[in-house]
């Protein structure tokens, strides 16, 4: 913007353009702006962790894991156990011992339940590093041995993504309302100033002031407003971003689950683009209605 | 040169022949003035001076017929340029139209601002013309504290601060004393001699007459006398 109005205010701006309520309506978006980023965010992070734990994660439940296998030599067990061993997209097998299989049964049947007598399943632990589901593992270890039953957390995983997937756009719409919204305030607020100053503005464009330094003068002064809601609002929802963190620290992963809450990195990087976004839309929004007036004129 | 050609001002649906007439502010306007011309305006209250006025300064559009300022069709300009005409057109409105929360002194600068002119020259113009205007001493008022003379000063210190091209002023005089009245002719005559075209509206004849020159007459949107 040119230097033109270095010296004054001639379109006297400094009583258009409500400097209170202008920043509280935007202020008020880039709150709401704030938590719709952040949950956006927060789905994303938890889905992420959620999807890398639960989807790689295969249990193997083989009944009378010591009875003969059906195709081969040895046991049902170290049948499967050589299928896995051989079966690609399949890694880090191991067998439970006994202890870590009665610690899983304790609250259900009590500290001696290796002592009951009890047919108990062999449990064999591994990730699935394939694509897709393990259907083809599961065909093969009903084959070597009938009854083994493989659980995957590909299905969760995949609501999970869904649910994700849905919440990120419930977000991405917010912020399109949101953003929306702020410009039809910043809008209405424009044209407010214009009807407040129109005789200046009349002045100043009949003296020779072009559109563009008419249009530049109004959207300096919505950027600035707009500018400093924005950064109020983030500012405001900070806290409140630190509350729900805490909130959800539960669900985030041991890293988070103690200590004070605090907010991803991501989240950080995020935020000082909403009081940018508020004032590149405010700057924006001024210019297009100002011109659109300013062609109105002779 | 400024020419009018066939120029019609209506507020009614020029479209429409029987309503055209009714609702012309202008009928069939056309004139030239050269380079460097002098023209009064003269007419009745009502005749549209003001509203031919305006369309020299570029304040409104012709509803049919053709104008030229300064060799230029104002139809054929875009936005910027427009805005560039305007800047060499100086206007003293009938009403003044200055902007009431800047001082006398921002009033005058401001079209020199707007046409980038350095500030050292803006301070010295500025200053040099309200001087000349006898509004020395009240370089820093804001206009809601002067008289309605000394705000048409000021009007007419801001349309000839710039030397423009083209004077356009409607009714110039209307607040002033004679000997003002006087002075500011011999600064627009000044301005002639220096090569600015002039069209004053006004419906002082006593100023016309002490003033001779080429004189358009209007009454009722018709031009009836053209020197």
């Amino acid at each position: 913007m040119i230097n033109l109005f270095a010296r004054d205010d001639p379109l006297g701006l400094r009583w258009a353009l409500a400097d209170r309520l202008l920043p509280l309506l935007v202020g008020a978006m880039s709150f709401i702006a704030a938590l719709a980023v952040a949950g956006c965010l927060a789905a994303a992070s938890l889905a992420g962790q959620w999807q890398g734990d639960g989807a790689s994660a295969l249990t193997i439940q083989i009944p009378d894991p010591q009875a003969a296998a059906a195709i081969g030599p040895g046991s049902r067990l170290t049948a499967v156990l050589g299928l896995l061993g051989g079966a690609p997209g399949i890694a880090a097998t191991r067998p439970l011992s006994a202890e870590e299989i009665n610690a899983l049964l304790t609250p259900w049947l009590g500290a001696d339940a290796g002592a009951l007598g009890l047919p108990v399943p062999a449990i064999i632990t591994a990730n699935w590093t394939g694509a897709g589901p393990p259907d083809a593992v599961a065909a093969a270890l009903a084959r070597v041995a009938p009854g083994t039953l493989l659980s995957s957390g590909t299905l969760w995983a995949a609501r999970v993504a869904a649910l994700t997937g849905s919440l990120q756009t419930c977000a991405a719409a917010v912020l399109i309302i949101v953003a929306g919204i702020a410009a039809a305030i910043i809008a209405i607020a424009t044209r407010a100033g214009l009807a407040q100053r129109r005789e200046e503005v009349v002045i100043i464009h009949s003296l020779g002031a072009l559109d563009a330094d008419i249009a530049g003068r109004f959207a300096d002064r919505a950027t600035r407003l707009a500018g400093v809601g924005g950064v109020a609002g983030t500012l405001v929802a900070l806290p409140v971003l630190l509350w729900l963190a805490a909130l959800a620290a539960p669900f985030a992963g041991p890293a988070q689950a103690s200590g004070l809450p605090h907010l991803s990195a991501a989240l950080w990087a995020v935020l000082p683009f909403l009081p940018i976004s508020a004032a590149l839309i405010g700057w924006g929004t001024a210019q297009i209605t100002v011109r659109g007036w300013l062609r109105g004129l002779a | 040169m400024v020419s009018f050609d066939g120029v019609w001002l209506s507020y009614g649906n020029l479209a429409r022949p029987d309503s055209a007439a009714a609702d012309s502010v202008l009928s069939d306007v056309s004139f030239e003035i050269q380079d460097g011309g002098f023209r009064w305006l003269t007419g009745p209250s009502g005749a549209g001076k003001t509203s031919l006025l305006r369309l020299i300064y570029l304040g409104g559009r012709p509803s049919r017929g053709r104008v030229e300022l300064l060799g230029l069709d104002p139809e054929r300009l875009r936005a910027r340029e427009r805005a560039m005409l305007r800047r060499r057109i100086g206007v003293v409105y009938q009403d003044f139209r200055l902007l009431g929360h800047l001082s006398a002194y921002e009033n005058v600068a401001l079209p020199m601002r707007l046409a980038h002119r350095p500030e050292a020259k803006i301070k010295a113009d500025a200053t040099e013309i309200l001087h000349w205007v006898g509004l020395g001493a009240k370089l820093d008022s804001l206009p809601g504290a002067l008289s309605g003379g000394e705000q048409q000063r000021i009007a007419i210190a801001r349309a000839v601060v710039g030397r423009p091209k083209l004077l356009v002023a409607d009714e110039p005089t209307g607040n002033l004393d004679d000997e003002q009245a006087e002075r500011l002719m011999m600064l627009i005559t000044a301005l002639n001699r220096l090569g600015t075209t002039v069209v004053i509206g006004t419906h002082n004849l006593g100023l016309v007459a002490r003033h001779p020159a080429p004189r358009f007459e209007l009454a009722a949107g018709r031009l009836t006398r053209h020197d």
